[in-house]
């Protein structure tokens, strides 16, 4: 496909100024997926990085064009496959808010439940392999024997470790496993047991905090003038939280704090999201006892029409805010969809805050800036 | 009794007895060449092995365990398939480096061996200034880093050879300091008698802390001069790739790979010798029954067991941080290593002229 | 600040601006020439919408529709929705990525989607999409006869 493109030009000889351009990905064992980051090094240093995205772009939005309201939902767990349940119910929100439809309480109370889940799922991957990035192995196998709880409990409720599709418009697809509840209460046991272990492994590593402390500094202004949203922007003392600005599902009626911190640095982006993983625990401890009996799916028409118009549903991924936009002209399929992905503009800020660092510097940042690929290209 | 000792001990006589002295010696470098290679053959396959399951342990899970009992034939497999595989050499490579590199690296790791007394008497070379020796040869290592770096005509491997130069030349200094401590106490470069100073109690004990400081200086140094994690910026996976050895593939990177267990391996003996002792038995002062127990053990295992402890100790490392910066690597070394070492070297010296050693 | 006052302060800028409010938020549509001046009136005091949370662009057929999505960081429940039409076979736009650098990623895709032109953007390549891809991917009459992609 590629005919002497200007990307193979630019890398095979040197740049302008004799700076040293390399290409990071899109196999490249630090871009966790097919990332390309054009990088342009003097010495060590790191003058430029410029990312060039697409290997792994689908056309979601142009695939949902042709989908109907029940089924573009199961794309959307392709698109940031760690917090695949956030996707979806971004989606059956949308589509609930558009159509009017009544949701039943039990059905609320469990997507709240495995957002949250999804959340400490994805921050638990994020940390192994950030510690992976920076050279350490071993947290990796911590952080996934917690993770490996969760993704049995993912497997027992709707079938899929993964790409979990199990929240439709109007509730959930099934009722939950009868050992659901059991299951959880004994991952959250493990959970506050086990979590210290990896937080000593790396939290208080003289090397870990050398490599993060001051390392990809963003700042408030920044934060916000490039979108950033999620762990990212809250590192830097933007509140941003979709489940309080805007409370979806069960988060009106539980108590969690926003974890908001201020340095903006690759080690508060860290303690940000393992603070994270500590609210998640307490609300899903406030709703496990709690999952109100009663019908897990509204009564919903055959064949979903949305109105004529325009909806727009923002929910909290791991990564940040995900919004779903939707022109709807009346028919069964969305005329035109947009997905805005927390990783697109968290991406957009690497060159900003690694500009002038090193190498090393640049694994952590973007280890911090926890990138997934799919979901930046879409 | 049979022991190292006594079999090269008969060999040598029967030798001389049957054979011309230059022919004698002849065969005697042949079985030493024959038995170097074997050593690093099955060193190779036993730390390999070794550090896989070190890092399972350490990583909460099992590690190989499918091929022989326990895994412990898995390093065999695994070389076989790398002997079967393509030894590619990239198109725009230099080729005589690219394929020389792999050898310079694997031949300093050979002769460093020459020095190592690995039980008593039982030494290929007791060189009269074998510290120097070993401080000086390992230094060469870096040749072969940069020559596969450079050659490769990648830009990956040229920072990870370049990273390599700069790590290994800064961290001689301090493993050098170190080493010299032992020196000044011994008062000889030759290594049979700093394993003879150690008799009545190894410098680890007898030296006070300035010894202790100089052994952790060591252990940081070598760390770093065998590229291990967290100092393995050479390779750095997760930055560039793999560093140098980018490009190298089959029995080409595993000659890199066994090199460099080779290198551990030479560094924990050396480490062995200078602060534990060699092959000196564990002795408490006047315990004669306890001293004659530790005697009865060989003094082979003594060596091995205390090397095999070292090794132990870097792979423990290398499964626990991160990796540094460069920029921190070399701040650690400059500002913190050097000063420590160099003054740790003088309070040594007063030490040694004062007598305040055991 | 409610829309009312929004929509106060809008009209005393853009007197041609029209109103929606049937949906969620409320949606102003400007004329694509005014839009920059606009935005950059909005970004600043006394309304602060410093926060572009979604840029993207709607192929109506007749022509293509901007759209806009702004928050402020200091109240996020302030959100307003702002769309400009742009002409459909010469789609030119003044960039909007001096005021918010996230638009910088969002324009690079929506140039290579639907091919609007952003005037005065830094760097507007491909962002997504090979260099000599043909065609632009999102636009409802596009057409892939190799990979099956027709509406």
């Amino acid at each position: 496909m590629y005919n002497e493109t200007e990307i193979i030009k630019d890398t095979t000889e040197l740049g302008p100024d004799g700076e040293l351009v390399i290409n990071m990905g899109p196999q490249h064992p630090a871009t966790h997926g097919v990332l390309h980051l054009v990088v342009t090094l003097n010495g060590e240093t790191i003058k430029k990085i410029e990312p060039h995205l697409g290997y792994i772009h689908r056309s979601i939005e142009k695939m949902c064009e042709r989908l109907t309201y029940r089924q573009f939902i199961y794309v959307t767990s392709r698109m940031d496959y760690l917090s695949s349940h956030i996707n979806n119910t971004a989606c059956a929100l949308l589509v609930e808010k558009g159509m009017q439809i009544e949701v039943p309480e039990r059905a609320k109370v469990v997507r709240t439940i495995l957002n949250e889940l999804t959340r400490i799922a994805s921050h638990e991957l994020w940390i192994g392999a950030m510690a992976m990035d920076l050279g350490a192995f071993t947290p990796f196998f911590y952080a996934f024997r917690e993770r490996e709880m969760i993704t049995d409990i993912m497997e027992d409720t709707c079938g899929a470790r993964l790409t979990m599709n199990y929240i439709v418009p109007g509730g959930l697809m099934y009722d939950i496993h009868p050992a659901f509840q059991t299951n959880v209460k004994a991952f959250i046991k493990q959970f506050k047991e086990k979590v210290t272990e990896y937080e000593d492994l790396v939290t208080g590593n003289v090397i870990f905090q050398s490599r993060t402390k001051g390392v990809g500094v963003l700042t408030a202004e920044d934060a916000i003038s490039y979108g950033c949203t999620g762990p990212v922007a809250r590192a830097s003392g933007v509140s941003c939280d979709m489940r309080k600005i805007a409370p979806y599902d069960a988060y009106d009626r539980v108590e969690f704090d926003e974890v908001i911190e201020t340095d903006g640095d690759s080690f508060t982006r860290y303690l940000v999201r393992v603070k994270e993983m500590n609210q998640s625990i307490r609300i899903i401890e406030q709703l496990i006892d709690n999952i109100p009996e009663g019908e897990f799916v509204g009564k919903t028409k055959n064949v979903l029409k949305l109105a004529k118009g325009e909806f727009y549903q923002r929910v909290e991924t791991a990564r940040g805010e995900l919004g779903v936009y939707i022109v709807s002209e009346g028919g069964t399929t969305p005329y035109r969809i947009k997905f805005r992905s927390p990783g697109f503009s968290n991406l957009s800020v690497l060159n900003h805050i690694s500009k002038g660092s090193m190498i090393g510097d640049l694994m952590a940042t973007m280890g911090t800036l926890d990138l997934v690929i799919p979901d930046i290209d879409r | 009794m049979l022991s190292l000792e006594s079999i090269t001990k008969t060999t040598q006589d029967w030798l001389l007895a049957k054979f011309d002295p230059t022919i004698a010696l002849a065969i005697e470098c042949v079985i030493v060449i024959l038995l170097c290679i074997t050593l690093f053959a099955v060193l190779g396959l036993v730390l390999v092995l070794l550090e896989r399951k070190v890092a399972a342990r350490i990583q909460i899970r099992l590690g190989p365990n499918r091929v022989g009992p326990g895994g412990i034939f898995q390093t065999a497999a695994d070389t076989l398939k790398l002997i079967m595989k393509e030894g590619l050499t990239p198109d725009t490579a230099d080729k005589f480096l690219f394929n020389l590199a792999p050898f310079v690296v694997m031949m300093v790791a050979m002769l460093l061996l020459a020095p190592i007394a690995f039980a008593k008497n039982f030494q290929i070379w007791d060189i009269n200034i074998g510290v120097l020796y070993i401080s000086s040869v390992s230094s060469l290592s870096v040749i072969g880093i940069l020559m596969a770096g450079w050659a490769s005509n990648n830009k990956y491997s040229l920072l990870g050879a370049m990273r390599s130069g700069a790590q290994i030349v800064s961290y001689e200094l301090s493993a050098g300091f170190a080493v010299l401590t032992i020196v000044v106490l011994t008062g000889s470069l030759q290594i049979s008698e700093i394993v003879a100073a150690q008799e009545n109690g190894w410098w680890l004990f007898k030296g006070h802390i300035p010894v202790v400081i100089a052994f952790v200086l060591y252990i940081i140094a070598v760390t770093a001069e065998t590229n291990r994690a967290p100092f393995d910026l050479a390779e750095a996976e997760s930055e560039l790739t793999a560093g140098f050895h980018t490009e190298y593939s089959g029995m080409k990177f595993a000659l890199f790979f066994l090199a460099e267990y080779i290198n551990i391996f030479i560094v924990c003996a050396i480490g062995a010798t200078l602060f534990l002792g060699g092959w000196m038995p564990f002795h408490i002062g006047s315990w004669e029954a306890f001293n004659h127990i530790m005697d009865y053990i060989p003094s082979s295992i003594w060596f091995m067991g205390k090397t095999f402890f070292l090794i132990f100790l870097i792979m423990w490392f290398r499964w626990t941080f991160p990796r540094l910066r460069v920029d921190q690597l070399l701040n650690l070394e400059w500002k913190y290593l050097l000063p420590i070492s160099l003054f740790n070297l003088l309070l040594v010296t007063v030490v040694a002229i004062m007598g305040w050693h055991f | 600040m409610t829309n009312e006052a929004i929509k106060e302060y809008i009209t005393g800028h853009i007197p041609t601006a029209s109103f929606d409010e049937t949906g969620e938020w409320l949606n102003i549509l400007v004329e694509s020439k005014q839009l920059k001046s606009l935005a950059t009136s909005l970004n600043g005091q006394p309304i602060q919408l410093d926060f572009l949370f979604c840029l993207t662009c709607v192929d109506y057929e007749t022509h293509l529709t901007m759209v806009y999505h702004l928050t402020s960081s200091k109240d996020r429940t302030m959100n307003i929705v702002l769309k400009a039409n742009v002409d459909r076979t010469t789609p030119e736009i003044e960039t909007v990525c001096d005021i918010w650098r996230t638009a910088e990623f969002h324009e690079r895709e929506v140039f290579e989607m639907f091919g609007v032109q952003f005037l005065n953007h830094p760097d507007l390549r491909k962002l997504i999409l090979e260099e000599d891809f043909k065609g632009y991917p999102l636009r409802k009459d596009f057409e892939d006869p190799i990979n099956m992609i027709k509406l």
